[in-house]
């Protein structure tokens, strides 16, 4: 009865929504939107399975002193202050019914602004160095097959900056063909896009056979059983 | 600006809809720029979607207010007495949308001989609609010159209703002759997707076929996938030096298919993890996931036959934000350095941070994911990628199910389809710009329409 009445749900949902794309006639016309709010409210739901985990995990962390357990302090002290400053509405200029929770000047906004924004971006920032990290190793010329990819690298590397404009400006028009600019753009636009058309068509493929399987019941994996 | 159009008579205000797609918007306002510099004068927009004769849809609204002589003529026409000498569109007709929703109308006409585009001697179109033939008829919509085609949707089910076009020129106008009744209905069948629920159809039967050959003995040859080959060494390697298995399921929430896919294969690793009576961690962005992962998880362990082993804090809960779960996962592989990293899901820029992080520690690291523009940074910083279609197939792949193993040849034959269409239509399309045969055009453009959403 456990997994039956997921798999139930699963096939009768999946097979409704795949029939309703089919029928613009009301009431299927609004399924998909339907389906899409209300797991929109289940998973604001599970805002809260997710805070309650939150809390209990860095608690236990921290009431055991675990190692690391400071770190879980700040962690439930980020939280619980954020959710107060939110739900109080505390520093809104326009009071606690005058306006939106996010209004500029709030302690929320503020939060939001000032701490967890820049520690965001900062995470972001890390991508630069991590690309040059990655891009070091992924273009060592080991073999024929890296070689090329280094050199194409290259070229549209260089072809994305000034130098890449400069380099082969002085090229008369009918070698056209070999400018650096000239030649990222048929690398992007001809080479790349047919191997990434390749790969999406892959994809469609893979997502609509996973959902078929996973609407027939073929596919139970998710449930926990083969 | 309001997007919100009159309701028409006997109709309440509440059921008028705004247009189809805001975002047009914005390319009507250029296009209303672009038209300004083409005409002499100015146009005043009006609600509706325009279709001209070459094929470019233009949705303006209501209070465009970009005036022109003919936009000023459209508006003010129904007082003014303007002299009927301009060309009428011979031909007119109105019809229910075909495989709509209902409340929708489309009106047809051919345009004058006079009608030579934007520039030309004809200004554009008023559109006008009545309850009866008789009128009274009020203005509802403006095209431009070269349009052939008007969506009224502003309309009720069930209720009878007369269409007139109107030409514009500098000096005059032209009224055809009557369009309709016409009575917009919801329609039960789409048949606009007649072709994807062909492909769906054939993919559907391809995959059922399959499975069933190969329940009644059929062999199939499936191809090794390295990535999916390397989990047990992954999995064995993390138990020998005594180090946890890190499983990513990526940063999308359960109604994404991808996620759904990481977890089938996270089920996978869970009994491998079990039966090895390792450690696994599995920290989640979303708390749906958390939940489907440790049901996941449990149902593994008690399958390998150790649900002692199971522990349900190992899954865990960081946050829905991005860089705050990449700095929460970045943490915790710093600290307790997994011997084995796996990434099985959708994932955007963290992708590259996670893997050079599980790089930099000495991970084993095995990345799954559908989206192509981070496969690169995978490829680049991971042992092992499962590109695209493979992380869907892994499912099937690792139970070894016949059921399933089918559903992975159904999913070829749709490739080999596909293939098949594009070396064809290039073949022909090639063919035909060569020969100048134009049946074999018609062929190309048949076989890019199939495999395109256009006839939606």
């Amino acid at each position: 009865m456990k997994r039956t009445i997921p798999l139930l749900i699963t096939g009768v949902v999946g097979t409704v929504l795949v029939v309703a794309y089919f029928i613009p006639h009301p009431p299927f016309d609004s399924l998909r939107e339907d389906f899409s709010i209300f797991f929109d409210i289940i998973a604001s739901v599970a805002f809260i399975l997710g805070g309650g985990n939150l809390i209990r995990m860095h608690g236990s962390r921290i009431s055991r002193k675990e190692s690391n357990w400071p770190y879980s302090v700040v962690t439930v002290l980020g939280f619980l202050l954020t959710l107060f400053v939110g739900l109080t509405k505390l520093g809104n200029p326009n009071g606690f019914l005058g306006s939106s929770v996010t209004t500029s000047g709030s302690y929320f906004y503020a939060a939001y602004e000032y701490i967890f924004r820049p520690a965001a971006a900062t995470m972001f920032a890390l991508l630069a160095f991590y690309v040059a990290s990655a891009s070091f190793r992924a273009f060592r010329a080991k073999n024929a097959e890296a070689t090329i990819l280094l050199l194409v690298a290259f070229i549209v590397l260089i072809g994305r900056t000034f130098v890449g404009e400069l380099l082969t400006s002085w090229l008369p028009d009918s070698l056209h063909f070999l400018t650096i600019p000239y030649l990222v753009e048929k690398i992007m636009v001809v080479l790349n896009f047919a191997g990434n058309r390749a790969i999406m068509i892959g994809i469609a493929l893979g997502i609509v056979s996973t959902s078929l399987k996973v609407i027939i019941g073929i596919d139970r994996s998710y449930l926990g059983s083969g | 600006m309001s997007l919100v159009r009159p309701a028409p008579r006997g109709r309440p205000d509440h059921q008028t809809r705004p247009p189809r797609n805001p975002l047009l918007l914005p390319l009507a306002l250029i296009l209303g720029g672009m038209l300004m510099g083409f005409l002499p004068g100015s146009v005043t927009s009006a609600s509706g979607q325009v279709e001209t004769e070459a094929g470019g849809q233009v949705e303006t609204e209501t209070g465009g207010q970009v005036e022109t002589e003919a936009g000023r003529r459209a508006e003010g026409a129904a007082g003014d007495a303007v002299p009927q000498t301009a060309p009428p569109p011979p031909e007119i007709e109105a019809r229910d949308t075909p495989s709509d929703r209902g409340e929708n109308i489309t009106v047809t006409w051919t345009p004058p001989p006079e009608d030579t585009g934007v520039g030309g001697p004809v200004f554009g179109y008023r559109i006008e609609r009545g309850l009866s033939p008789e009128g009274p008829f009020e203005h509802i919509g403006q095209a431009s010159p070269g349009a052939t085609r008007y969506d009224d949707t502003n309309v009720a089910d069930g209720l009878p209703y007369y269409y007139r076009v109107i030409t514009l020129t500098a000096s005059a106008e032209g009224t055809s002759g009557i369009g309709g009744p016409a009575i917009a209905a919801p329609q039960w069948i789409n048949t606009n997707q007649w072709n994807v629920f062909i492909v769906l159809a054939l993919l559907l039967g391809f995959n059922l076929y399959f499975i069933e050959h190969i329940k009644a003995g059929g062999k199939p040859f499936i191809r090794k996938i390295a990535g999916l080959e390397a989990i047990n060494e992954a999995v064995g390697r993390a138990t020998e030096m005594g180090r946890p298995i890190l499983f990513v399921p990526g940063i999308q929430d359960m109604n994404d298919i991808q996620t759904v896919a990481g977890v089938t294969i996270l089920s996978y690793i869970a009994r491998t993890v079990a039966e090895y009576d390792s450690r696994l961690v599995v920290p989640t962005s979303r708390a749906l996931v958390m939940t489907t992962a440790r049901e996941t998880v449990k149902e593994a362990f008690l399958a390998a036959g150790r649900p002692e082993s199971y522990d349900e804090s190992s899954i865990y809960y960081i946050t829905d934000e991005q860089f705050g779960y990449v700095a929460g996962v970045n943490g915790y592989m710093v600290r307790e350095k997994p011997a084995t990293c796996f990434y099985m899901g959708a994932f955007f820029a963290e992708s590259l941070i996670l893997a050079e992080t599980g790089n930099s520690i000495g991970a084993i690291q095995v990345a799954g994911t559908a989206m192509p523009a981070q496969l690169p940074f995978f490829v680049a910083a991971c042992d092992y990628t499962l590109i695209g279609e493979e992380l869907f197939a892994a499912s099937a792949y690792l139970s070894g199910e016949p059921k399933q193993l089918g559903s992975i040849k159904g999913q070829d034959v749709g490739k080999f389809i596909g293939m098949l269409s594009v070396a064809v239509g290039v073949l022909v399309l090639s063919i035909a710009m060569i020969t100048g045969w134009d049946p074999l055009v018609r062929v190309a453009e048949w076989i890019r329409i199939f495999w395109s959403t256009e006839l939606a």
